[in-house]
């Protein structure tokens, strides 16, 4: 019942989000802060991951792979396929819930215990509008080049193992990255990340919005906002994959 | 001028409001005193619309906020300030933008006429030369200045304090005080405080109302506070001990 509850809550917080900014000046000041707070301040852990774990898959990939029967350039396929087709929109999609998530419950909670929404309130300000809509916006529409770097950092990071281990040559791994190539997987992917971008800044903006107490409270909302967007993202990839790919 | 009529609140089975009758009228400071728990902060919050009553009436100035629309009581909010007891400053912000954000959202000035404001208020709640801080540099007392500066720079009609010098030394808490009625009588407007600290009511309780579990137990003036025989007034009163030593000593 209280699940229901919250859920139809969420609705209802999604209603005054989505209306018309009071100020069109502000807004856009907002917007920008956030596109920076947390599309550009991510982009260094992203890189980082992205790298590494598509190093990672290329080397399980090359160590599996050894059947004589089997060609090596399938290494650089399953890569790129893994990278495009989950790694880069979904894995990437947990971490951020993890990382911009535990930001946004914990700015918009705090501002709560503090006070600070009261004071918006009371100036006649919508506060769910002035301080989750930019963050909804900018998430969905930076988050995509977030992960078009992931893909192509992902792929590199494969590329460059294989020149580590000797698994397979450069040239084997361009051609398995050239094979059987769908620009809709492309387009797939980034329909997921802007859906997952979606519930990363509504998910924890609701639970840092409607967080009573004190600063334990607002903990222990961040904690739960990352847990049930990452529940809602791995939820919504197994529906979105049917869907789209199915 | 605000009247409250049969004022009514609960949260869940805990009736916090239980029918507040009480005028405020313009250019008075009125105090509303009481014990923790006795009602004030959720009263505060029925007047600035924080709280939707769940019986009685509120009319400013003549136009009922049960029957206003949302467009509209976001319209009466921007004739409202609030200082909050916490100070509710925007801690990421300087104290320029924290005064200069209800500017931003609400008028077309330049930022030049926006800056001529924001110092005017500054200076005159005596504060200069903290445009650039954050509101964690300054003290608490500097901090409720602040709050009451972002409070009045849209000339409100109404002003509500909630216990605005909690937390400070009894010199500043007089400063403070005074400031707020001088703001009050200079602009006009009907101005609120939440507050169970005496020495307030002896500075500016101009109007007094007593709050006891939720319902108005005595309302009057600091000249008459001191006189009455509201039992629970005088427990509330003289629960100190240093006015418990000025009635003895005023007895003798």
């Amino acid at each position: 019942m209280k699940y229901l509850k919250n859920i139809g809550k969420y609705f209802i917080m999604l209603g005054q989000v989505f209306k018309k900014p009071q100020k069109r000046s502000v807004f856009f000041e907002n917007l920008f802060k956030e596109v920076e707070e947390l599309g550009l301040k991510s982009l260094g852990i992203v890189a980082f991951i992205s790298f590494f774990v598509g190093g990672v898959v290329a080397i399980q990939t090359g160590l599996n792979v050894d059947n004589p029967w089997i060609p090596k350039y399938l290494i650089g396929f399953a890569t790129k396929r893994s990278i495009i087709l989950e790694f880069a929109p979904t894995f990437m999609a947990i971490i951020l819930a993890g990382k911009v998530g535990s930001y946004i419950t914990s700015s918009i909670g705090t501002m709560r215990v503090t006070e600070q929404i009261d004071a918006l309130e009371v100036m006649g300000i919508n506060a769910l509008n002035h301080l989750v809509l930019p963050k909804v916006i900018s998430t969905v529409l930076f988050y995509p080049f977030i992960v078009l770097l992931a893909m192509f950092l992902g792929i590199l990071g494969g590329w460059i193992s294989g020149f580590a281990t000797g698994l397979f040559t450069s040239d084997q791994y361009i051609i398995g990255i050239r094979e059987d190539f769908k620009p809709f997987l492309i387009q797939y992917s980034l329909i997921k990340t802007m859906v997952f971008a979606f519930v990363i800044a509504t998910v924890p903006s609701f639970y840092g919005f409607y967080v009573k107490g004190g600063s334990l409270e607002v903990g222990k909302a961040s904690t739960k906002a990352v847990v049930w967007t990452s529940v809602v993202i791995i939820v919504l990839n197994y529906f979105l994959t049917q869907m789209l790919l199915g | 001028m605000i009247e409250v009529t049969n004022l009514q609140k609960s949260f869940a089975e805990n009736h916090v409001l239980k029918g507040i009758t009480a005028s405020f009228k313009k250019g008075d400071t009125s105090l509303i005193i009481g014990s923790s728990g006795s009602g004030k902060t959720v009263f505060l919050k029925c007047l600035l619309g924080l709280f939707e009553p769940d019986d009685g009436d509120i009319c400013y100035d003549g136009k009922h906020y049960s029957k206003m629309t949302l467009k509209e009581k976001r319209d009466l909010r921007k004739e409202m300030g609030m200082v909050f007891q916490s100070g509710a400053l925007f801690d990421s912000e300087t104290i320029e933008n924290n005064i200069m954000f209800p500017l931003k959202m609400f008028t077309n000035n330049s930022y030049e006429e926006m800056l001529e404001r924001v110092n005017f208020v500054l200076n005159r709640v005596h504060l200069e030369n903290v445009n650039n801080k954050f509101p964690a540099e300054l003290s608490g007392g500097m901090q409720k200045r602040v709050a009451i500066a972002r409070a009045i720079v849209m000339n409100p009609k109404y002003l509500f304090c909630d216990e605005p010098n909690s937390g400070l030394d009894p010199r500043t808490a007089i400063v403070i005080d005074n400031l707020i009625q001088e703001i009050t009588d200079e602009y006009q407007m009907i101005t609120i405080i939440n507050t169970h600290d005496m020495n307030s009511v002896m500075e500016i309780g101009e109007k007094i109302i007593f709050l006891k579990d939720g319902l108005k137990a005595w309302e009057g003036e600091s000249s008459t506070i001191f006189k009455t025989d509201n039992e629970a007034v005088t427990d509330f009163v003289y629960s100190s001990n240093l006015f418990k030593k000025v009635r003895e000593v005023y007895n003798k």
